[in-house]
């Protein structure tokens, strides 16, 4: 049954060749006639016209008096090719030449004049119009502040929720919290580790080379832990959690909010923010710092493994020069900003999320945005410690 | 259908589809036919599997045995490449639209030209302000972003994307599904109207009792893994299957029988 002449009859007008349409003029007007012949052949279908429609405008039509277009020739014709020949007709009456259509078959003409009825009038709808660099420039410069403004209102109503959270216990939501404290935090361990884990190892092994040649091999301790305690350990974690979980909050409430499940959230009286925002914002706020510890740990075991391969510095000298070199305040320094980091990158995720709208496009777009202001907040916040605790010098 | 001209006037030819997902039999040994040129349509209860037989018969999902011949040619199996000349040939619209929401209504529809034809921007622009016309649209609803639109505007859109291409097959999954009875009314109307005015065959899947009246020409019946009737809808008001009766005697099948009946 697969035959060809079977495949061929599905469509009835397909049964003509399949010629690619054609519109020639045939007689231009000799001295005292003002009638131009025009004829149209072949398949006027959407796979077929894409040849003609360039040349169509192209053909030398008359400026004034009469077109006569045979269209007796045409096999096929679809909505497509109907809108080109009366395109055609149109544009050539516009310029005050008068049109006449002859022998179109009643079911093509039919179609004509359906596609006709329903047309379009040229530039009808006005093109969007671009705006300038100025304007650009301004517009870029005021959404920004719009942005920094209702972050502020964000930040602000999940304190108040907060507080409220704390006057009433109940409301707060402990199952969340662990769910989130596990997806944050525990899932995190592998990767947060290991990441430490190398950087420990490559400060380590580019202060060996310095420290050598200085005979201060056992100095390498005191790199590694004050760089890993202080800063390193807890900005990468910090950049890390940002970069899994923060894009993930975007994500999820900006799905939620494309959706409307935000605003289900809301008819059945229950806060978006206090469900969605606080338990993140506090599971992250338990979780970082633990992280921090983590990766504290992890980094100096990377450094010492790397003292001893490359400096032969054994574990017990490295151990009891870490001893000595680092102060509870070089650790607490470090573990004190984490649960600042992890406010930021919770509210910045979340905010993110709560700003997408109407599109999958713009879930991907706030999630990135949550990525990259919370990466560099996270950034800026660091150097804002590093002068504080140095004027309060610890 | 030994008779090759029967076989050309068959658009879709479904032949013994059984579809199972592990232990669950959806379709169990499943025929039917749909003729050229008329409006066909599937119905039966929510998770019957009418939609699972739609997305099989366009080639998003494979049934477990069976054929499909979908305008004389075997469907199942076919790759996406061989898959593509015949893709061309039919449109197709979702339950929810699936318009593209990072593109206007107006992108949506040309960005299919734009696809499979080699038109200048401006004859694709104006192709996609003729087919959303058709589709009743009012021109204003071209610049427009899918989640600013309304329910029913959104499946006119959707509707004028699978015309995109001048289909000779239309698949209509839940072509009224989530609109209110007067737009649901609209799409009856336009459906019909496409059919007289294209001449396209439609198919849909449905559980829209006015929309059967008003627009199906035929009608297949889904229940129990089987097809329990097709015909017309008196012919099928007329079967005794307890399926069949329920679901055109049940409340709102009988309003709207006698609604159809007052208009006739």
């Amino acid at each position: 049954m697969t035959t060809v002449s079977s495949e061929r009859c599905a469509i009835p007008y397909a049964m003509t060749s399949k010629s690619v349409a054609e519109l020639t003029i045939d007689r231009t007007p000799e001295a005292g006639e003002d009638v131009v012949e025009a004829r149209c052949s072949g398949t006027w279908t959407v796979s077929a016209i894409a040849g003609l429609e360039g040349r169509v405008d192209a053909l030398p039509w008359p400026r004034t008096g009469k077109v006569v277009i045979d269209a007796t020739g045409i096999g096929a014709l679809d909505t497509s090719g109907a809108w080109l020949l009366h395109r055609t007709t149109r544009n050539l009456e516009a310029q005050g030449v008068s049109v006449r259509v002859d022998g179109l078959r009643p079911e093509f003409a039919s179609y004509v004049q359906l596609i006709a009825s329903r047309s379009v009038q040229p530039g009808g709808v006005a093109p969007r119009v671009r705006p300038g660099l100025l304007a650009v420039v301004g517009q870029k410069a005021w959404a920004s502040v719009q942005n920094a403004r209702s972050f502020l209102a964000f930040v602000g109503e999940a304190f108040t929720i907060l507080l409220r959270s704390i006057a009433q216990p109940r409301r707060i939501r402990f199952r969340a919290i662990l769910h989130n404290i596990q997806s944050a935090g525990f899932d995190a361990l592998p990767i947060t580790g290991l990441l430490s884990f190398l950087m420990g190892i490559v400060i380590a092994y580019q202060g060996a080379d310095q420290l050598q040649r200085f005979g201060a091999n056992v100095f390498v301790a005191d790199l590694v832990g004050i760089a890993m305690l202080r800063e390193l350990s807890p900005l990468m974690t910090a950049i890390i959690v940002a970069g899994r979980s923060g894009s993930a909050y975007a994500a999820q409430i900006g799905t939620m909010k494309v959706t409307e499940e935000i605003d289900a959230l809301r008819t059945v009286g229950v806060g978006p923010q206090e469900l969605l925002v606080l338990p993140k914002m506090l599971a992250l706020i338990v979780v970082l710092p633990l992280l921090t510890v983590y990766t504290d740990i992890t980094g100096i075991l990377g450094g010492m493994l790397m003292a001893r391969t490359q400096l032969g510095l054994s574990f017990d000298v490295f151990l009891e020069r870490l001893d000595s070199a680092i102060v509870m305040s070089t650790y607490l320094t470090g573990i004190s900003k984490a649960p600042i980091f992890a406010m930021i990158i919770a509210l910045v995720g979340c905010h993110r999320g709560f700003e997408a709208e109407g599109s999958a496009d713009s879930v991907g777009r706030q999630t990135t945005i949550a990525v990259v202001q919370s990466i560099f907040l996270v950034i800026v916040a660091d150097a804002l410690f590093s002068v504080i605790f140095n004027r309060l010098d610890l | 259908m030994t008779d090759r001209a029967t076989a050309a006037n068959l658009v879709v030819e479904i032949d013994g589809i059984s579809t199972h997902f592990g232990d669950a039999v959806v379709h169990d040994n499943i025929s039917l036919s749909v003729r050229r040129g008329e409006v066909f349509a599937l119905v039966g209860g929510s998770g019957c599997g009418k939609s699972t037989l739609l997305r099989e018969v366009i080639l998003l999902q494979a049934p477990t045995s069976g054929s499909i011949r979908v305008l004389g040619q075997e469907v199942v199996g076919l790759s996406d490449e061989q898959a593509l000349p015949l893709r061309r040939r039919w449109g197709v619209m979702f339950e929810r639209g699936a318009l593209f929401s990072s593109l206007t209504v107006t992108e949506n529809v040309g960005m299919v030209l734009h696809e499979h034809t080699r038109f200048s921007p401006r004859m694709i622009d104006e192709i996609s302000a003729v087919k959303i016309a058709l589709t009743g649209l009012p021109a204003d609803a071209g610049p427009k972003y899918p989640n600013e639109l309304s329910g029913g505007m959104r499946k006119r859109a959707a509707l004028a994307r699978a015309l995109a291409l001048d289909p000779e097959l239309l698949f209509l999954d839940e072509p009224t599904a989530g609109l209110d009875p007067l737009s649901a009314s609209g799409i009856d109307d336009l459906v019909r109207s496409l059919r007289d005015a294209l001449g396209l065959t439609i198919v849909m899947a449905t559980h829209d009792l006015d929309l059967l009246w008003r627009a199906a020409d035929r009608v297949a019946v889904l229940g129990e893994h089987h097809i329990v009737g097709v015909g017309t809808m008196t012919e099928l008001s007329q079967l005794s299957h307890p399926i069949v009766h329920e679901y055109f005697y049940g409340p709102r099948g009988r309003a709207a029988r006698e609604q159809a009946w007052k208009q006739k």
